[in-house]
């Protein structure tokens, strides 16, 4: 009974916060609407038994959304919503192409006939995860390894306007003139 | 409680995610949509650990959209500011040049 | 290790303000003799609780075009962090929850702070609390891969993320002996985290009072009780990670993590005075070129003796 109490309430708050984030005007209260949005559905990964999942999505979720609401004050034009302007394009087209996706979805759910629950839950998800990814499963987490050190050079790569060269002078010799100097005097 | 009315909030985290990313013009805004879709997917997969297949694997593939999820948000943020610093941009239809 | 039902959820908000209020008043006396002042300790351990009933009583500042709900949601959201954050902390041999996820549930709530300062820091629309907030942003930034670190080098020792098995696992040996490392770098991001000490540009006088220069009665009560919460969560945690827990000669086990906290309290204490604020674009490089590699070869060096 409390379960299914907290399913609908986690869940008609998730909905909620997460049309918010389209709704709002200020690009902070988008941001934090997302965040509760996703904390909502952390909440019901917990309620679902998967301890580590749920408390590491509300971990990395609160420093993404963090991170993200920067850019997001930094790249738009009006990011208090002091001015409430639209940035939209072909609303009505996104509309009925994402309601299309909702009804097709909602129906399938209900038609396709699930199978019955395979196995057992295990008493101690952390540990069944754990030795999944250290075992059978090592070579997903070394792949995924790989990809988030790629996505950190790449991001770099990118994202950056002052190379090496830029900072020591083309023969790496002189002393780099960093418009801000850094702790370990490089 | 049963894995339909989980399906079902997945699939409306999705849509609203959907809807958002095909409507908003600026970059940051579609990225939002983008994440509350794996949002959506979040949900489903517990779920579907939950109800259908409990095994370890089901929780690995949590753990993989989280990692997308992050370098979706990386590698996003990453091109927006490249995109910015070369011609002063961050809307989607003034980025468009694949289109001609 | 026993765990707690509903009343130890009631009693823990008021035990850790209690214990925050003592250090509080401690403090002030003790900043009583370090500036030579004529005034009795007594009178000067008196001031936080003048300065609580003014704080009460004080009009709550309104700001034009501000952000009242994120503004106050943030400023309500750090008590509420280290309240989450010090469910996990053991007393002895009592706790009120002993999660599974213990390590990883303390480390995603006290990460709450960053939410917390930065709206708090973003509501009132003023430039200052705008500074404040993104340069604990920044700060975060800094010390927080260091610090996840370190927590995990004490779970990888004791082989468990529940707090009870990681003071059990300690029986022999103190994770101190083995991670000086590990203590050291979470030491500093305790501070960190609870801007705190060298730590407290957020709140920096430069920017007079950075993301509490806009709180004024309740509000600012409520802030920077949450900070003196985080500093005890904080100081409090390094007890059953590195410390010990409970275990001491003579003493019982509660009695003993209660003076272990102190002495880690009077340590941070101490280092506010000792050191000026440090500045952000200087710690950031020494947290990742310095703490980061540091503690990933702590993490190293534990996890080959735990294998071996």
């Amino acid at each position: 009974m409390l379960t299914a109490v907290l399913f609908w309430l986690f869940g008609v708050s998730a909905v909620v916060f997460g049309f918010l984030v389209f709704r709002l005007d200020s690009m902070a209260r988008v941001t934090f609407a997302l965040l509760a949005s996703f904390v909502f559905v952390a909440c019901e990964v917990l309620l679902l038994g998967l301890s580590y999942l749920g408390v590491v999505i509300v971990l990395m979720m609160v420093m993404e959304m963090v991170i993200m609401a920067v850019f997001m004050i930094m790249y738009m034009m009006n990011p208090a919503g002091l001015m409430p302007m639209a940035m939209y394009h072909n609303k009505p087209g996104a509309m009925s192409v994402s309601l299309g996706t909702f009804v097709v979805l909602a129906t399938g759910t209900f038609l396709v006939d699930w199978p019955e629950s395979r196995g057992s839950r295990p008493s101690d998800t952390t540990k069944a995860l754990g030795e999944s990814l250290m075992g059978p499963q090592m070579l997903t987490m070394m792949v995924l390894g790989l990809v988030l050190f790629a996505t950190i050079v790449a991001t770099v790569v990118l994202a950056t306007h002052r190379g090496r060269y830029d900072r020591f002078g083309d023969d790496l010799r002189a002393r780099p003139d960093d418009p801000v100097p850094g702790g370990v005097r490089r | 409680m049963n894995l339909e009315l989980f399906l079902l909030l997945g699939s409306g985290l999705l849509a609203i995610g959907l809807y958002g990313a095909l409507s908003q013009q600026s970059v940051v805004m579609l990225m939002m949509g983008l994440e509350l879709m794996f949002n959506g997917l979040i949900v489903a997969a517990a779920a579907f650990w939950y109800y259908v297949a409990p095994v370890a694997e089901g929780q690995v593939l949590i753990v993989v959209l989280m990692v997308v999820m992050a370098v979706e948000m990386a590698v996003g943020f990453a091109v927006v500011t490249a995109i910015f610093r070369a011609r002063d941009v961050d809307m989607t239809d003034m980025a468009a040049d694949l289109r001609e | 290790m026993t765990e707690g039902t509903g009343w130890a959820v009631l009693v823990l908000p008021l035990a850790l303000t209690a214990f925050a209020l003592l250090a509080l008043a401690a403090d002030a006396a003790v900043g009583v003799r370090v500036a030579h002042a004529r005034r009795s300790v007594a009178a000067a351990a008196a001031d936080p609780w003048r300065e609580v009933a003014r704080l009460l009583v004080g009009q709550r500042r309104t700001t034009v075009a501000a952000d009242g709900v994120l503004w106050r949601s943030g400023v309500v959201t750090v008590p509420l962090a280290a309240l989450l954050a010090a469910l996990v902390l053991p007393l002895g041999g009592f706790a009120a929850a002993d999660p599974g996820v213990g390590i990883v549930w303390f480390n995603a709530m006290e990460i709450l702070g960053w939410a917390a300062l930065w709206t708090a820091g973003w509501g009132p629309n003023s430039p200052l609390s705008l500074i404040g907030g993104y340069r604990f942003v920044a700060q975060g930034m800094c010390y927080e891969l260091p610090h996840m670190f370190a927590l995990i080098t004490a779970a990888t020792g004791a082989g468990t993320l529940r707090v009870g098995g990681i003071v059990d696992a300690q029986a022999e040996l103190w994770f101190v002996v083995w991670m000086p490392v590990a203590f050291v770098v979470y030491l500093i991001s305790a501070a960190a985290m609870a801007f705190w000490g060298p730590f407290d540009a957020p709140l920096g006088r430069d920017l007079s009072g950075g993301v509490v220069a806009e709180l004024s009665g309740v509000d600012r009560l409520v802030l920077l009780t949450g900070r003196w919460l985080l500093v005890v969560v904080a100081a409090g945690m390094a007890v059953p990670l590195f410390l010990g827990g409970g275990r001491g000669p003579l003493l019982p086990a509660w009695l003993w993590t209660l003076v272990k906290t102190a002495l880690v309290l009077t340590f941070l204490l101490w280092s506010r005075r000792r050191f000026p604020t440090v500045r952000m674009e200087r710690f950031t490089e020494v947290s990742w070129l310095v703490l980061l590699p540091l503690t990933i070869l702590q993490a190293l060096l534990v996890a080959l003796v735990v294998l071996v």
